[in-house]
């Protein structure tokens, strides 16, 4: 079984474009253990959005449902993610995906309404998330717009009242706790590892 | 400026902006990056832009891109999975193209770089403590887990200065063919007949060998743990002749630059920061925003945690901000009567510094001078006299950043200058009141000079002494962070929790105090950098000590603490450690140069007993080189060269200083020309939107946007392009006057 597996790391990983074969193999365990039965004789699975949700690595997060939406390749734009799109989640949360991988999913992360720019409407959504949804978390509007014109001062260039990708890239790179904190590490599976039939589809 | 807006707000609020928009260059190699899938009303676009195998031959721009992408390898592009494939398909056919020579390069920058990544997450997998590190970071957050990989830092630097020590010092002792005078030639140089050389006798008590084991006294100074054992000055190999002093003078002073190097290394990426950081802008709340959150939070109860201090924090800010703008509005009779006041509280301070020290010296030279009392005591009261300048350094420490954080209150400083300063403070004192002892110590030597005979055990072997001292502070050190955890912090846990009493619920679980317990790790550690010159064997008991409090730390913050309400930031928190280490290894150079150079080195003991201070021994290297070498050290040792090198090296800084001033100017002078190009190039729209006269919807004037809302012209995905274009404004004067 091991042997399998790690061929399937050295063989596959130029496929994937990950140069991590603990990676690879990690993401892999972990996403066949959430397709049921049936589905792991698939070609290509795809998991909807709510089992993503429940990995415990994503469940405390306040932008999970936005990671999933981000990465999904699903026409329907219903979060659902494939195992190449884990495995684009994990690489560009990983150690070595670089800041302009990090800052441009982040970006789009953050663009709640998706139109390529972050107006109030994000921020403060965004915000909002940070600090939590229910009523005594929020900040008062007061101090919500003063926060919000506070980052437009320090970030918004072409004084446009937006952040574009540019603009958010420019402050990010000057940002030294992002590459620390824009991370996720998977935890090494309790189970054991999937039979042959499953590695097989991935090859 | 700000009136004019070249597209109208629609009806449901959204932009509208002209398709031909679409075709600028910049909005291209924005779209370039964006999935094409997600969008739908680019449908009629994306023939033309999609990522195919063939360049765009119409758009030069794009082939630009692709050749600036090309360099860098296809795992690092910001694209779904399948695009990357594709990616690297067309960048196979194209390298068949390139002739075999090109492509060997090619392949062999490809291994190169693939070896390179392979060795990169090797070493990194073998880091010391990596999966604990990433559980406290799942659990805490970045802020803690700094301390904690500043902690494993301190392990490898404390085990590369043992190294040092020992490869250089310990391992020729060890080796030494021809056999030692163990015993110490106590006798020479005594002339005191009253020494009271009563711990000679065979049969000790067991109390008096555990005072013994703590104290680095009686066994423990004929073993190499101290100076006065190194009493050689050469040693004789079969075919070298290993001259020790020599040995041990240039592996102190190796060890310190070896760790200011490191130092300085590690908190290099910290310096470039604030160095190029626009002074203007600090991007605080930038910064807090959007890397605020930690992803790897795993477990729900600290991402509430995380929550929770994030809404603080903002809102602390924010209030700072405010306060900030009170303060300006300060009157005149009120900055007299709070300066006044801050003068007062400082010199309570400052008087409150000159007690803590003075109760240190005298505690000194208390304990320096009960080893002559003829009478010992029950083996308690000795131990607390051997330690009596320990516990008072501790409890100075202990007792002074309560004080200081009591007074800040009433200076009126806003919080975010409250909170540093009060740790200025902090540091100040512990690193005086290793000052102060050391004064002390020295002070006992200096008698030693006029009469030997005051203090016996001292004046012959005062390296001895000192070298004990130290360890019995680092012992001590160790011994209350056990003490603190064991005792004070997990009963305060078990209160907590079992009983149901308003007082414990107020007083709540402790908290993980980042910077009180960074500073004690800054005091350890500089009292190993000034002890390992007369301890060779200290930094191995803190490489220990500090692997043990790894442990300790580590359990006590997973049982008994919470986080602190005011969170630490990383980044900042770095730089902090670093900056404070380096202060304390500066200081450590101190007391270490004075008592090389200075003070003379006692004559029965210790390698440098031949000469009159450390220092000689390297002078009377040097003139045993020969005549070419000489002469080369003589020269760098002279003032003609150290005059001119500092002349170019003040030359270098300044260049240096200078072309950091007009980078920052060119980038200011960048910033507006963005802003103006912005301005342009909706002026230019207008401009082609007239010309085009493209048919109109009639819309009131009255729709033309405010300034605070107005539109992201063009720089916007938005997906309604297909309505036309509303000129609501003339255009602006200013557009094209730069």
């Amino acid at each position: 079984m091991g042997t399998t597996a790690s061929q399937l790391a050295k063989d596959s990983l130029s496929e994937y474009q990950v140069n991590d074969h603990l990676l690879l193999e990690n993401a892999h365990r972990r996403f066949t253990e959430l397709l049921d039965r049936d589905e792991r004789n698939h070609p290509n699975p795809r998991v909807p959005m709510e089992v993503i949700l429940t990995l415990p690595e994503l469940k405390s997060n306040p932008f999970k449902t936005r990671i999933c939406q981000v990465f999904s390749t699903s026409e329907d734009k219903d979060g659902s993610l494939t195992f190449e799109d884990f495995l684009d989640l994990l690489s560009a949360f990983s150690d070595s995906a670089t800041l302009e991988i990090k800052s441009h999913y982040a970006f789009r992360i953050f663009d709640f309404d998706d139109d390529g720019t972050l107006d109030y409407g994000d921020l403060e959504k965004l915000v909002n998330c940070l600090t939590g949804e229910t009523e005594d978390t929020r900040l008062t509007s007061e101090e919500m717009r003063q926060l919000i014109s506070n980052i437009l001062d320090e970030s918004d260039i072409d004084k446009d009242g937006t952040v574009n990708l540019s603009e958010f890239q420019h402050v990010i790179s000057r940002s030294p706790d992002f590459v620390s904190s824009f991370a996720l590490f998977l935890f090494y599976p309790v189970f054991p590892a999937p039979n042959d039939a499953v590695l097989h589809c991935f090859i | 400026m700000e009136d004019d807006s070249v597209f109208a707000i629609g009806g449901s609020g959204r932009i509208t902006s002209n398709p031909l928009l679409d075709q600028l260059p910049s909005y291209q190699s924005l779209l370039y990056r964006r999935k094409s899938s997600s969008v739908k009303s680019r449908g009629s676009l994306k023939g033309r832009l999609s990522v195919s195998g063939r360049l765009n031959t119409v758009n030069r721009l794009e082939e630009r891109q692709k050749s600036q992408m090309e360099q860098r390898a296809v795992s690092e592009l910001p694209f779904p999975m399948a695009e990357k494939r594709r990616h690297k398909d067309q960048r196979m056919e194209e390298r068949k193209d390139l002739s075999s020579c090109r492509q060997w390069r090619e392949g062999a920058s490809r291994y190169m770089k693939r070896l390179m990544d392979d060795a990169h997450s090797f070493l990194s997998s073998m880091k010391l403590w990596r999966s604990d590190i990433h559980q406290i970071e799942g659990m805490f957050g970045t802020g803690i887990l700094s301390y904690f990989s500043f902690l494993r830092f301190l392990v490898a630097l404390n085990l590369i200065i043992f190294l040092v020590m020992f490869c250089f010092v310990m391992l020729p002792m060890i080796l030494d063919p021809t056999p030692r005078n163990v015993i110490n030639n106590q006798h020479q140089g005594n002339v005191c007949r009253t020494h009271p050389r009563t711990t000679r006798r065979i049969l000790k008590n067991y109390h008096e060998h555990i005072v013994d084991l703590l104290s680095g006294d009686g066994i423990l100074e004929r073993t190499y743990l101290l100076y006065g054992f190194y009493t050689k000055d050469e040693i004789h190999f079969p075919k070298v002749i290993y001259k020790l002093p020599l040995a041990y003078l240039l592996a102190t002073l190796g060890y310190l630059l070896l760790s200011l190097l490191w130092i300085v290394k590690r908190s290099a990426a910290g310096f470039k920061r604030h160095l190029i950081k626009d002074e203007d802008r600090f991007q605080s709340f930038c910064n807090k925003i959007f890397a605020g959150w930690d992803f790897c939070i795993t477990s729900e109860s600290a991402a509430k945690q995380k929550r929770n201090s994030l809404l603080y924090e903002l809102k602390t800010d924010l209030e700072d901000e405010r306060i900030k703008q009170k303060m300006a509005d300060r009157t005149t009779k009120d900055k007299c009567r709070i300066y006044l006041l801050r003068v007062i509280l400082n010199m309570f301070v400052m008087g409150v510094l000159a007690a803590c020290f003075f109760s240190i010296y005298v505690a000194t030279t208390f304990s320096q001078n009960v080893e002559n009392r003829k009478n010992k005591v029950n083996f308690i009261v000795d131990l607390i006299y051997e330690y009596l300048p320990s516990i008072v350094i501790t409890m100075a420490n202990f007792v002074t950043p309560l004080l200081f954080s009591v007074i800040i209150n009433y200076e009126d400083y806003s919080p975010a200058f409250e909170i540093r300063f009060t740790l200025m403070r902090c540091v100040f004192m512990r690193l005086a009141s290793i000052t102060v002892l050391l004064y002390s110590l020295w002070s006992q030597i200096d008698e030693c000079r006029e009469d030997p005979c005051s203090n016996p055990k001292l004046c012959q072997c005062w390296e001895t002494r000192v070298g004990q001292e130290m360890y019995k502070l680092t012992i001590f050190d160790f011994i209350i962070i056990l003490a603190v955890t064991i005792f004070v912090e997990f009963p305060r846990k078990m209160l907590v929790k079992f009983c149901d009493c308003r007082l414990a619920k107020m007083w709540g679980l402790q908290e993980f105090s980042i910077p009180q317990n960074v500073l004690e790790i800054l005091y350890g550690q500089t009292i190993c950098w000034i002890g390992t010159f007369y301890c060779p064997m200290l930094p191995a008991i803190c490489t220990i000590k500090y692997f043990c409090i790894f442990y300790i730390k580590k359990l006590s913050l997973i049982k008994n603490c919470r986080p602190a309400t005011r969170p630490f930031r990383a980044s900042s928190s770095n730089f902090f450690f670093l900056g404070v280490l380096l202060i304390g290894l500066i200081l450590a150079c101190f007391p270490i140069s004075i008592s090389v150079a200075q003070i003379k080195s006692s004559q029965a003991c210790g390698p440098f007993s031949k000469y009159n201070t450390s220092w000689e021994a390297l002078p009377a290297a040097v003139e045993a080189l020969p005549q070419s070498a000489r002469n080369v050290i003589y020269f760098l040792a002279s003032e003609t060269f150290a005059v001119s090198f500092f002349v170019v090296t003040c030359l270098a800084m300044f260049y240096v200083i200078a072309l950091a001033g007009a980078h920052k100017k060119v980038i200011n002078q960048l910033r507006e020309k963005l802003v103006m190009e912005g301005q342009d190039k909706r002026f230019l729209i207008q401009k082609l939107c007239q010309a085009q006269s493209v048919p109109v919807a009639k819309s009131a004037p009255q729709l033309h946007s405010p300034s605070r809302q107005s539109p992201s012209y063009h720089t916007s995905f938005s997906s309604n392009f297909n309505e036309a274009v509303v000129l609501a404004h003339s255009p602006p004067n200013s557009s094209t006057h730069v």
